[in-house]
């Protein structure tokens, strides 16, 4: 069956099947930033954007997203914010498994909350699983991504 | 004495990072799969121990889409293990790819390809399996009792220790005479600990991916830490030459130890052999729980033997080490239980390490970050902490008084090797003495320390613990490195070494960068294919930084001395007259010729020829990374639950190449250590079934279940190692058990012995302590 849906801000149809995932279908197109961690909904590797929130894709079926908006890491210029960058700088990517989704999930907190204290940004990021870092320099890179946004504004 | 570096040292962005948090189709499961590709889906075991009387898979063929079912009858029937060592390998060869007899819940009966990973998925469960159940062995007391079912009763099984007893291996190392030893001692204490079966859980699960080129090759594309072992033991294994196979190692999604085996390759390669067709397998996240590899649990105890002015005379630690269905790994990481332990308090004369690691009807046990090393400190370290207490001395003095220095030896580096007699080493760095201090200044350890305070129900107290693991395994590991030249003055580095998400190939980079005087962006690094880049072990024993980086640094010095040659020429100087720095070669007088210079010269001009090495590199020591883990708990006393108010850790890792990096594996192997000490487990139920397989069900430590975590890079410089370096990727695992177990001592008096730490356990615990003095109140500081 076929769904309409915006995918990285782009109409597009797809020819779904039944019972296929939506996190099937974006990596059978080749999204592959959304990654299969345990395709439970525990682990938000495949977390992306529906509708602007931060959500399992793994859980949905694709056909769900039909007239949704959808936005996965490949559909950001940039995050808006300079999580990327700021991941980057302070050591926060190891294997990197985690890290498309836990950027897109950090994206949408900063959409919604431009100055979260850490342990607002530690409950958003809670469903985001990464075995590599200990999340201590994650925390830490979004921090310096709202330093250095606040730096901009005030300068 | 530290050199000033100008890469080295610095926290570079890793050279993989950009396409990392893109999303680039960086990892096995992201490449592109050829329509042709054929998905593969396993049986599994549903039985701890059976026979298999008979398979039938006809019902299973006839699903459209089906190509091929693998099982017993149709695959190679030799010995091999899993385990990706070096060669000869030390684990003993137990394993077949498909045997007649399965050995726990998860053992492999049959393997399908079909079309796609449903149609896989339906046939396999179409297969029809008539088992003959046998008794199962389900704990080490049951492998090793009188008359116990016999696991590998096979007849073709290669160097397992005592088949009929269900011994896979067994280790002993000593020096000195203990029994003398505790004689001779004032204060003698002993501990006994037990830790569970516990998953590495990388977040990418093991992943395969295998096709013939346009050349009739066969390329593996695998989530492999051990690329080469991976081409050696499947070559092997299929009787296919070693120049028929590539492999790569593409980006991938952790390891922790679970990658260095050989687990799926051997499947999809077959299939790709059977039908020329591309064959790709990804474990679930149900099938990495229940078939892939496990830490071993252990039953370990530690005897300390002292003089009255607390000096350690002797140390015996005897362990009971599960080694599960199979015994890859079980002899070496049994070896570690003592090697990377005992060392650390080497005043004491008489030591000796015993073990044994038996089969059992449960998951196989594997390398796992620590090996062997996290589970034999629960032991060591508490028995210190018991010892002090016995001699009145507090504890961070006796380790103090105690700990192994540097120019300073332990008898048990000859004694104990990796499943071998090991090798003679002094220590020449160690910075333990500063972490202890730095690490208990910053958590309040005089002000803390055996003052509990209670905070409503929360009871307060600090702990602490002391570590040292290892850089590679001496005279076994080798790394090579190739470097070249390019006509911007640029270089490809290429190596075999593994980067699992640690960061080594930006290492690498940074090491061979600082050499020739370049930015880390003038390294274009290449690791990890077989056909490409030069012979590694692989990444485990902690051995890239310490093994691959030094291969790294001899190669960059051989090019460099090249490129002084040519830049001599080019400015008709001899070449000790040169400097080079910034990318320049320098003449006394201030003349100079860039390095693209020197390429161009050389790849276009005179006396052409590629400026280029290859420099191997196997290690004669293996100098010990050292760490002092402190941190400060509170235990609720109505439920028993621990609560890590901070947590700190000084760790000397020689030189840190990349300090971001470097803190990163610290801080990363202290979370996992500590869901390990208080949660993770994997949960049987009694037929051997596992019931935790899945992450709503195997707890891993998220985001907020960490405490306010710091990392202390305390330097040293060894001499041994690339820029001073030593390796860091596991000490930081160890810490965790010791040192909760001991600040829930002090703050409650308990002494736990088995991990997990669970709440229901710690609870119990209290009970029964205070059951035992009544008349006790926990004093309270005010």
């Amino acid at each position: 069956m076929n769904i309409e849906l915006t995918l990285n801000r782009d109409l597009t149809t797809v020819d779904v099947a039944p019972g296929e995932t939506l996190l099937e279908m974006l990596r059978r197109l080749g999204f592959t930033s959304v990654k299969d961690g345990c395709a439970h909904g525990d682990c938000g590797t495949c977390a992306v954007l529906i509708d602007g929130r931060a959500a399992t894709a793994c859980l949905l079926f694709a056909a769900q997203a039909d007239g949704r908006e959808i936005t996965t890491i490949e559909g950001l210029v940039d995050d808006g914010f300079g999580l990327a960058e700021a991941m980057l700088d302070v050591g926060a990517v190891q294997c990197g498994f985690c890290i498309p989704a836990m950027i897109l999930t950090a994206a949408d907190l900063l959409r919604r909350e431009s100055a979260p204290t850490r342990a607002e940004i530690a409950t958003y990021l809670a469903g985001n699983l990464c075995r590599c870092t200990g999340y201590v320099k994650q925390l830490d890179a979004v921090e310096l991504a709202i330093a250095r946004a606040e730096e901009v504004t005030s300068g | 004495m530290a050199e000033k570096f100008a890469v080295v040292g610095q926290s570079e962005i890793r050279v993989d990072g950009r396409a990392l948090v893109g999303g680039q189709p960086v990892f096995v499961d992201d490449a592109a799969t050829d329509a042709k590709t054929l998905h593969l889906a396993l049986l599994w075991s549903p039985h701890a121990h059976a026979r298999i009387r008979s398979i039938d898979t006809t019902a299973a063929a006839d699903v459209p889409g089906v190509e091929l079912i693998l099982d017993h009858r149709n695959t190679p029937d030799k010995r091999y293990t899993t385990a990706g060592q070096g060669y000869p390998e030390p684990s003993p060869y137990d394993a077949r790819m498909f045997d007649t007899k399965v050995r726990f819940v998860g053992d492999r009966v049959a393997c399908v390809a079909a079309d796609t990973v449903a149609v896989a998925q339906q046939a396999a469960e179409l297969i029809e399996v008539e088992y003959e159940i046998l008794d199962a062995v389900l704990t080490i007391d049951a492998a090793i009792a009188e008359g116990a079912p016999v696991i590998h009763d096979e007849t073709d099984a290669l160097d397992v220790w005592n088949q009929d007893r269900n011994v896979a291996a067994h280790m002993v190392g000593a020096a000195g005479d203990v029994a003398q030893g505790f004689a001779e001692s004032d204060v003698v204490v002993e501990v006994t600990t037990e830790t569970q079966y516990a998953q590495h859980a990388p977040l990418e699960p093991h992943a395969v991916y295998s096709y013939f080129d346009a050349n009739g090759r066969l390329v593996i594309v695998s989530s492999t830490q051990v690329p080469f072992h991976v081409r050696r033991i499947v070559g092997r294994l299929l009787d296919l030459p070693v120049h028929s196979i590539r492999v790569i190692k593409p980006r991938i999604g952790g390891g922790f130890g679970v990658k260095q085996e050989v687990l799926i390759e051997d499947l999809a390669a077959l299939v790709t052999v059977r039908t020329g067709r591309p064959a790709k397998l990804i474990y679930s996240r149900e099938e990495e729980f229940i078939s892939s590899r496990t830490r071993h649990p252990m039953r370990i105890t530690t005897k300390l033997g002292a003089k009255a002015d607390g000096t350690l005379h002797a140390i015996e630690t005897t362990a009971l080490s599960n080694t599960g269905a199979y015994g890859t790994h079980g002899l070496t990481v049994l070896s570690n239980v003592g090697s990377k332990t005992l060392p650390l308090y080497n005043k004491a004369p008489h030591v000796r390490f015993f073990g044994d690691a038996v089969y059992t009807n449960l998951p196989v046990g594997g390398a796992y970050r620590g090996y062997g090393a996290t589970q034999s400190y629960f032991a060591l370290e508490t028995a210190v902490d018991r010892l002090a207490a016995e001699l009145g001395i507090d504890a961070m003095e006796w380790r103090l008084r105690n700990h192994i220095r540097e120019g300073e030896t332990s008898p048990i580096f000859k004694a104990l090797g990796e499943g071998r007699e090991g090798v003679d080493q002094i220590i020449t760095s160690c910075a333990l003495e500063e972490c202890i201090k730095r690490g208990a200044e910053r958590i309040g350890w005089a002000d803390k320390r055996g003052k509990r305070h209670r905070d409503g129900d929360w009871i307060h107290g600090v702990g602490m613990s002391i570590h040292m693991q290892g850089s590679g395994i001496p005279l076994v590991d080798m790394a090579a490195a190739t470097l070249k030249m390019n006509d911007d003055g640029s270089f490809n580095l290429l190596v075999g070494a593994t980067d699992l998400g640690t960061g080594s190939d930006t290492i690498l980079g940074q090491i061979a960068a600082e050499v020739l005087g370049v930015p880390l962006d003038h390294i274009v690094v290449t690791s990890s294919d077989t056909d490409l880049t030069p012979f590694d072990t692989g990444a485990y024993a902690s051995s890239t930084t310490y093994v691959s980086g030094m291969a790294v640094q001899l190669a960059a010095q051989d090019v460099m001395a090249q490129i002084l040659e040519v830049a001599g020429a080019i400015l008709n100087t001899p070449t000790d007259e040169l400097t080079a720095e910034g990318g320049l070669i320098t003449r006394a007088d201030g003349e100079t010729v860039t390095l693209s210079e020197v390429a161009l010269r050389s790849l276009y001009a005179a006396d052409q020829r590629q400026i280029a090495a290859t420099r191997s590199f196997v290690p004669e020591v293996s100098p010990p990374p050292f760490m002092a883990s402190f941190a400060e708990i509170a235990v609720d006393e109505r439920t028993g639950q621990i609560r890590i108010v901070d947590y700190v850790v000084a760790v000397d890792c020689g030189t840190a190449i990349n300090p971001n990096l470097a803190e990163g594996q610290v801080e990363g192997a202290l979370v996992n250590g500590i869901g390990y000490a208080l949660y993770e487990e994997i949960i049987f139920d009694d037929k051997g079934k596992p019931l935790t397989d899945d992450f709503a069900r195997y707890k891993i430590p998220g985001v907020l279940d960490i405490p306010p975590i710091e990392v202390i890079l305390v330097e040293s410089y060894d001499p041994t190692g690339p820029m001073g370096a030593k390796s860091i990727s596991e000490i930081g695992i160890n810490g965790p058990i010791p040192t909760i177990a001991n600040a829930v001592h002090d703050a409650t008096g308990v002494w736990l012995t088995k991990t997990p730490f669970s709440a229901e356990r710690v609870w119990r615990a209290l009970r029964e302590y205070q059951d035992r003095q009544p008349s006790v109140t926990p004093p309270v500081r005010p």
